[in-house]
């Protein structure tokens, strides 16, 4: 087995936010359509607001299509946005709108964010992110990804709660000492 | 970062080489499935404590979504747990799942103890996952932590080392483009 490691590791085909010489990665596997993902979504961005440039965080694609029939052209809404520039204003979107997910409200959510609509529906209705998307779920699968949203923190994979905000960016500080590359050693990381 | 999940007792659950117990259990009202009667391409077994798990994409779902994945390797999937055949049907309607569960009912979870994966003190099975040749021979197993869902990664490495060599090369195809990009 891979013991939750993550396979392939972070490399130039991700969607990135943050510094690349950042002490701790944290990659998420989610669904735009699952619940859990939307609760998690807050919690990630406080996490990024609290670790700063000390966190690189990168989005994978895990739609649980059987369960959430609008997940996988959610998915590839936001492959297609990140195609011109926007992945993470539309992953936000996706997320700050979990229930109006239909095709016309994801034509409607690149209409507002500036984008290209012909090439964006294109995108969509061809398919062209398909294959994109159903790789990220067959990686996720081989990294062990075990639900949504499962994260990984430097490659491995987090099994604590992230829930429980308080305890998840707790451990996201401590991956970032133990990665001997973190310069950001003050009282605050005990906190 | 693991969670501590201390286990009351220590599951021995059958080993790799070890022949697979044959069983015939209920998959609904009126079908029984007998193990032995699927010879001739891999089996996963995966005994799990309970159906309507109150987080999506539990460990069934999860597999349900992976299911052409199995496929690609001819393998079957069966679900087992202490559920009875009704909970199991609406449980299988609402996942819409497309594998069948069977009922380890009555004698309350005595297909889960002939593989070493009952938990006396909860009165389910353990989360464990058997991968069977064609020929019933168990060629690996595991017992996850009960609070933690295995996932598939390890079915997916034991399907792919039980098809050798001559199997489509989809390990590697899975990594794509990724270029390795460590800092």
């Amino acid at each position: 087995m891979s013991d939750g490691e993550l396979t392939p590791p972070v490399g130039a085909r991700d969607h990135a936010a943050g510094p690349e010489d950042a002490p701790v990665t944290l990659v998420e596997y989610g669904d735009y359509e699952c619940p859990y993902c939307g609760m998690a979504y807050p919690i990630v961005k406080r996490a990024q607001q609290d670790l700063g440039s000390r966190l690189r965080f990168i989005f994978r694609n895990f739609p649980l299509a059987e369960s959430h029939p609008h997940a996988r052209l959610a998915a590839e809404a936001a492959e297609a946005a990140g195609a011109q520039g926007k992945f993470w204003e539309m992953h936000d979107m996706l997320f700050e709108h979990q229930d109006a997910l239909e095709t016309e409200d994801l034509i409607g959510y690149a209409k507002s964010l500036g984008l290209d609509v012909t090439k964006f529906t294109h995108d969509l209705e061809a398919g062209t992110y398909t294959k994109r998307v159903r790789d990220d779920f067959r990686n996720g699968v081989r990294s062990g990804v075990n639900g949504t949203p499962t994260f990984f923190v430097n490659g491995s994979r987090y099994d604590g709660s992230w829930a429980n905000e308080k305890a998840f960016i707790h451990a996201l500080r401590e991956a970032a000492q133990q990665s001997g590359r973190d310069t950001h050693t003050t009282a605050e990381a005990n906190g | 970062m693991t969670q501590p999940a201390t286990p009351a007792h220590v599951p021995e659950i059958l080993g790799a080489g070890t022949r697979a117990p044959d069983f015939a259990l209920n998959a609904t009202p009126d079908q029984v499935l007998r193990l032995s009667e699927l010879r001739g391409r891999p089996v996963i077994l995966v005994f799990y404590p309970a159906d309507w798990s109150p987080v999506c994409g539990d460990q069934v779902a999860l597999y349900n979504e992976i299911l052409p994945e199995f496929r690609e390797y001819g393998a079957e999937i069966i679900g087992i747990s202490v559920d009875g055949v009704w909970c199991h049907a609406a449980f299988a309607r609402d996942r819409h799942l497309h594998f069948p569960l069977l009922a380890d009912f009555e004698p309350k979870g005595a297909v889960a103890r002939l593989y070493g994966a009952y938990r006396p003190e909860d009165g389910t099975s353990e989360r464990a996952l058997f991968v069977l040749d064609g020929d019933g021979i168990i060629r690996w197993s595991y017992c996850a932590p009960i609070a933690v869902n295995p996932g598939a990664d390890g079915i997916l490495e034991a399907l792919e080392s039980l098809a050798g060599k001559s199997a489509p090369a989809k390990a590697e195809a899975f990594r794509g483009d990724a270029a390795e990009m460590r800092p």
